[in-house]
């Protein structure tokens, strides 16, 4: 059975303006978003600025309380769940955020800030908090003395091990990481990516990985969900991303990739048209302004999301270009194929 | 718009000579370069720019540090540099040393630093003179093109600031100009967002603004720093892009700083990596990427997610520790704690920057991957 199931999720937020501040109109900014991740797997939401990823994430936890939608955390339903109840639920389910240092107390020391919500949720009895603080630090890397430094004297690669820390003192099951390692340095993204697999075997952990990073989430996660503008618009096995992407999207963010080979220079993709913004996104789908392959239909409806079932993994994508390619009889690899020739046609 | 089948060449209007430029700036040598392939030619033009042993040094609280350390590098028409290293290492103080945009009365350059565009060693300058040869001779793109555009001026405005102070231009040359300028950086709908300010844009139009305004007065040499990384990776492509043809186009020589190794693989000649304010290696990007001979670019290079070779559970090759302190550098090489083929020469002696004989330069006492037929040389 999945750990989290998510069915149509919905999060508006609404846009004030005017003399009187009324609501004159609303951010789209996830858009009936489904999907289920079991237990010890690891998924990557990916998308760009904008697409709702950072806020289905929040979703997830309720520190965005979504407008509707269900969350079924270990089969029990969280969205309706009182401020009493969602405490024990989140001692489960905890997340790490990107910028390690405006998400820790300034004030607090490490031991502070780590004993915090260990006495909150009665993780160890009291007299052991001590010594439980000091083998998270351990666990996580930090020097023994860490624990009595202040946030600000720390580097940024040591201050995402802290928030590492804090997510891990609840004992969590699940563990959101929403752009864990984007403001590292590239020496310093490796050493964080390590821990967080390091850990994720040692506990047992099933983690949603937020990030804008292909090639991190590639490397990290077992299957990726893509989003764009509130969507999820395709969603298939890592190991399956370059060869079997359908959605002209995901095509281009491959494509747009640059590849760390200078023997292999090719032209990046480039998309045409500007992003719709989230406040007034267009009928029908909404990658429509910049999709090399858009026809009538796309304006009309959002295409739904439809599985494909391929030597035993799923696969899903929403495209009507897709889907008419499938009816003429194509396999969803030549499909793929098709999409990359599209994403690549320029010039 | 969305169908549109190829990103057209930017169209030969706006590829006039540079209108009414000063006397002082010669266009731009229009070489033959086609316009699609990345690959070029070697070249024999003369250094547009000569950086010679910049060393920048900044009064603090804590003493004076020094946050570049004895850089040389020279960079020639239609040339793209590539200065690549983590925070700290002294590749944004090293393009803002050239562009002379730090504060006077904290910064300290070296005695023997001189920086030559033209002949002219900027370093000795006046700021009348740097006023020319910012934007005109040297312009630059800035990480931020949040913070770098003036909230209160229209985006025309601050393209035409620009004409007005390096060209001849009268009033309504300018407008034209400018709307030309936000036409070819794929700007929609140009003649309505030129009255338009920059809070009314997104990010990636934004930058390009940024990018219009630094290339509306032609300039021989373009510093982009950090230009995409705010950015996404669908409009980091189309940013590219447009460097990448301005270059074929205007012969512009560009100096691109930044951490993405990925851009640096798809877009320059040269690589100059740098390390706590000391150049490390230096040479042609083929070799800084296959034949890297400091640890620190071998390990950089390995440290980064490879696409399709994922192994499930496979650990990512790390870097171990942080980079120093520039008020704590260690005797020796910078890199020494980091090292993995430490010895005690490093720990003696930091290594000088040796140039082997085939023009590639490496700061390290024992480098990797020796071409066969060079024979190590320098190392003392």
């Amino acid at each position: 059975m999945s750990l989290l199931e998510v069915r149509d999720l919905v999060k508006h937020f609404p846009v004030r303006g005017g003399v009187l501040n009324r609501v004159v109109g609303k951010v789209h900014a996830v858009n009936g978003v489904s999907f289920d991740i079991s237990r010890g797997e690891t998924v990557g939401i990916v998308g760009e600025s904008g697409c709702g990823k950072s806020t289905l994430g929040k979703c997830l936890i309720r520190l965005h309380e979504p407008t509707s939608g269900s969350i079924r955390y270990d089969g029990r339903e969280i969205t309706g769940l009182s401020h009493q109840a969602m405490m024990d639920v989140r001692r489960k389910m905890q997340i790490i955020f990107q910028d390690p240092y405006s998400s820790l107390n300034p004030r607090l020391t490490i031991r502070a800030l780590l004993a915090e919500a260990i006495r909150f949720h009665g993780v160890v009895p009291p007299a052991e908090i001590d010594d439980y603080i000091m083998e998270l630090t351990r666990t996580v890397g930090l020097r023994p003395d860490a624990a009595d430094k202040f946030p600000h004297e720390f580097s940024g690669g040591q201050r995402q091990r802290i928030g590492i820390a804090r997510a891990l003192s609840v004992k969590p099951e699940f563990i959101i990481a929403d752009e864990p390692v984007s403001a590292l340095d590239v020496s310093i993204q490796a050493q964080v990516l390590n821990l967080m697999m390091d850990l994720k075997e040692q506990f047992g952990l099933t983690l949603m990985f937020i990030s804008h990073d292909l090639k991190v989430v590639e490397h990290f996660c077992d299957r990726v969900l893509v989003m764009y503008l509130g969507h999820v618009v395709e969603e298939l096995p890592t190991d399956d991303l370059h060869g079997r992407a359908k959605h002209p999207y995901t095509r281009a963010l491959l494509g747009a990739n640059p590849i760390d080979d200078p023997r292999d220079r090719r032209p990046l993709t480039v998309l045409r048209g500007d992003v719709p913004s989230p406040f007034n996104p267009p009928i029908g789908c909404p990658f429509q302004t910049r999709c090399p392959r858009v026809h009538d239909r796309c304006r009309e409806a959002m295409p739904p999301l439809i599985a494909l079932e391929a030597n035993g993994r799923t696969e899903q994508v929403a495209c009507y270009a897709v889907e008419q390619d499938l009816a003429a009889g194509r396999t969803p690899g030549e499909a793929a194929e098709v999409a990359a020739e599209a994403a690549a046609g320029r010039d | 718009m969305s169908d549109a089948p190829a990103p057209t060449p930017p169209s030969s209007e706006s590829a006039s000579p540079r209108p009414g430029a000063p006397p002082s700036g010669d266009a731009p040598g229009s070489s033959a370069v086609s316009g699609s392939g990345h690959a070029r030619p070697p070249r024999t033009l003369e250094p547009i720019l000569q950086v010679r042993h910049l060393t920048t040094r900044f009064r603090t609280d804590r003493g004076l540090v020094t946050a570049v350390d004895d850089v040389s590098f020279d960079v020639k028409p239609g040339e793209t540099l590539g200065i690549v290293g983590e925070s700290g290492c002294g590749k944004t103080v090293t393009s803002k040393s050239i562009m002379r945009l730090l504060p006077d009365h904290v910064t300290r350059y070296g005695e023997a630093s001189e920086i030559l565009y033209r002949g002219r060693n900027l370093l000795k300058a006046g700021q009348r003179e740097m006023r020319q040869v910012r934007g005109n001779g040297i312009a630059m793109i800035f990480q931020e093109p949040m913070t770098s555009l003036n909230p209160v001026f229209t985006v025309g405005w601050q393209l035409e600031e620009a004409l007005k102070y390096h060209t001849s231009l009268g009033r309504r040359d300018r407008r034209r100009r400018a709307i030309e300028m936000l036409k070819l950086v794929e700007i929609p709908n140009p003649e309505q967002r030129i009255d338009e300010y920059p809070h009314q844009l997104s990010g990636g139009m934004r930058q390009r603004v940024m990018i219009a305004i630094a290339l509306c007065c032609e300039p021989d040499i373009l510093i982009a720093d950090e230009p995409t990384t705010a950015l996404d990776v669908t409009i980091q492509a189309q940013i590219l892009d447009l460097m990448n043809q301005l270059k074929e186009r205007l012969d512009t020589a560009i100096i691109l700083i930044t951490h993405d190794l990925g851009v640096v693989a798809q877009v320059c000649d040269r690589v100059q990596v740098m390390y706590a304010g000391r150049v490390i290696e230096s040479g042609d990007v083929m070799e800084i990427f296959h034949r890297p001979r400091h640890p620190y670019t071998t390990a950089l290079l390995e440290s980064i997610p490879k696409r399709g070779a994922r192994q499930h559970g496979a650990r990512l090759p790390t870097i171990p520790g942080i980079v120093p302190s520039l008020w704590e550098l260690p005797e020796g090489c910078r890199f020494q704690e980091r090292c993995p083929y430490k010895q005690q020469a490093c720990v003696d002696e930091e290594p000088e920057l040796v140039t082997d004989p085939d023009g590639h330069a490496r700061r390290c006492h024992f480098p990797l991957n020796m071409p066969a037929d060079l024979t190590v040389g320098g190392t003392s």
